[in-house]
């Protein structure tokens, strides 16, 4: 049994598309631009109202209340969001995510520094922290990496990898070739808001 | 507190149609300044004047008709127009308003409860006319408090709408780590019930200093003694800032309520398109 599945998602002018991805796999998104890769992700988070049955460890979504799904299915934006100009505002354990800044090349200094003037990115790496924190069972990354140098890439790629290792789906928004293929076991293609076979 | 209208009506001067056209007079101020600055609004201060010429006098009239037939269904569906209409006002004022029936809805419903609530609550416990629904009190109380109430809701929806549109993100990053609908728009919240508020706590704090208000003007005109005029106003300021805080919270926590669904999503495809941009 998969541990997310969608069938017939529908959101706005993606779909209808059946996905879903195993435990401890990560499956790469691809697609030009408007062709539905952040629907896919908002569809899949409960962002949007998407018609469509999803299920997450064969449980129906109908039958988890939306706050709780998006506990266990986190969405990492392209441009996250921010509630508070203090990074620290954002981080479930400040100590904790310290281990996380060094191993992604962030310094620590960047807690003492209002978002606003974070750089892309900064807080990117910062908004994957913050969801990394509350332990979600899937992960929607949508070009996580895009503003990283491959350092920094490289860095992201082995933390995700070791969050896979303990069982979480990772989808896996990129437009870069050779990171799908470092990164995921299968690519599902989007174009005009339909699977690509 | 049992207030009761202290007005010795032998004292009020009347004045005749002479009168009021003298004072009307100065409105060839506003043409003249219209005309030598090219203000171009000449035309809209006759249309304004006009409008409330017709306007009063036909307020006056429908008072004389309900305070002689001394009618509660009268006196009632009065005021029911009168939130009706004031319920289509703070719809207008929205820049982006709910979609469908809701922006009318939400207004309405938000000043019917929050109107009727403080003005039956002065009408049997403080004012006490005999009978309460005597609409020589009930009608001039419920449109003193309609007035600020509707300011009130008005600018607590708007800044509701503009601040989910532009937190957008902030909201949903919140319920992207899974916070409630609730907890996801409390900032926004927060800051839409100041706005709805503050014109009240700046008129509360004004009055009396800065404004002479029209109520206790009015009251002292009529003959009223000034203490007396003085705890009228005071009484109609507690009422309106009673009002104003149910009235704008009911529409804020409604507004938030349709704007996110059972799911905890924020759904601003529920408002309509923003009007700023479009042509008038």
């Amino acid at each position: 049994m998969p541990l997310l599945s969608a069938a017939g998602l529908i959101n706005g002018p993606l779909g209808p598309i059946d996905v879903a991805v195993d435990a401890s796999e990560c499956v790469a998104v691809q697609g030009p631009s408007g062709s539905g890769k952040t629907l896919l992700l908002r569809a899949l988070a409960d962002l949007d109202p998407a018609a469509g049955d999803v299920r997450l460890e064969g449980v129906s979504r109908a039958a988890i209340p939306g706050p709780e799904w998006r506990r266990r299915v986190g969405y990492v934006p392209a441009e996250p969001g921010w509630w508070s100009d203090d990074p620290a505002a954002h981080l479930a354990d400040v100590s904790a995510a310290l281990v996380e800044f060094s191993r992604l090349g962030l310094e620590d200094a960047v807690l003492r520094r209002p978002v606003a003037q974070l750089s892309t990115g900064e807080r990117q790496r910062l908004a994957l922290i913050r969801a990394l924190q509350r332990d979600p069972r899937v992960l929607l990354l949508d070009e996580p990496t895009a503003a990283l140098d491959p350092e920094a890439t490289r860095a992201v790629e082995r933390l995700i990898a070791e969050r896979q290792a303990t069982g979480t789906s990772v989808l896996w928004v990129t437009h870069d070739r050779s990171q799908t293929e470092r990164v995921a076991s299968r690519v599902v293609s989007l174009r005009g808001g339909r699977l690509e076979s | 507190m049992h207030v009761m209208l202290a007005v010795d009506v032998t004292t009020i001067i009347p004045i005749g149609a002479g009168d009021i056209a003298i004072a009307a007079a100065l409105l060839l101020v506003h043409g003249g300044l219209s005309l030598a600055l090219g203000l171009g609004v000449g035309r809209q201060v006759l249309v304004a004047a006009a409008r409330m010429v017709i306007q009063l006098l036909a307020v006056g009239f429908v008072l004389v008709a309900l305070f002689e037939r001394m009618s509660p269904w009268l006196t009632g569906v009065t005021a029911l127009v009168m939130i009706l209409f004031a319920g289509r006002e703070v719809s207008a004022r929205q820049d982006r308003r709910l979609a469908g029936p809701w922006a009318y809805a939400l207004g309405t419903g938000a000043m019917l409860f929050a109107a009727f609530a403080v003005t039956l609550l002065a009408l049997t416990t403080a004012v006490r006319p005999q009978p309460w629904y005597d609409a020589r009190y009930a009608i001039p109380l419920l449109g003193m408090v309609l007035g600020n109430t509707l300011n009130g809701i008005s600018l607590g929806l708007h800044a509701l709408t503009v601040g989910l549109v532009r937190e957008r993100s902030s909201v949903e990053a919140l319920l992207c780590l899974g916070a409630t609908r609730w907890e996801a728009t409390r900032p926004v919240v927060v800051d839409a019930l100041r706005t709805g508020l503050m014109p009240i706590v700046n008129a509360m704090a004004a009055t009396g200093l800065v404004a002479l208000p029209g109520m206790i003007t009015g009251q002292i005109l009529a003959g009223a003694e000034p203490l007396m005029a003085v705890r009228y106003q005071m009484l109609i300021m507690f009422l309106i800032a009673g009002g104003t805080a149910l009235g704008a919270t009911a529409a804020v926590f409604g507004g938030v309520l349709r704007l996110t669904d059972g799911r905890h999503r924020l759904r601003l495809d529920r408002l309509t398109p923003s009007r700023a941009a479009s042509p008038r």
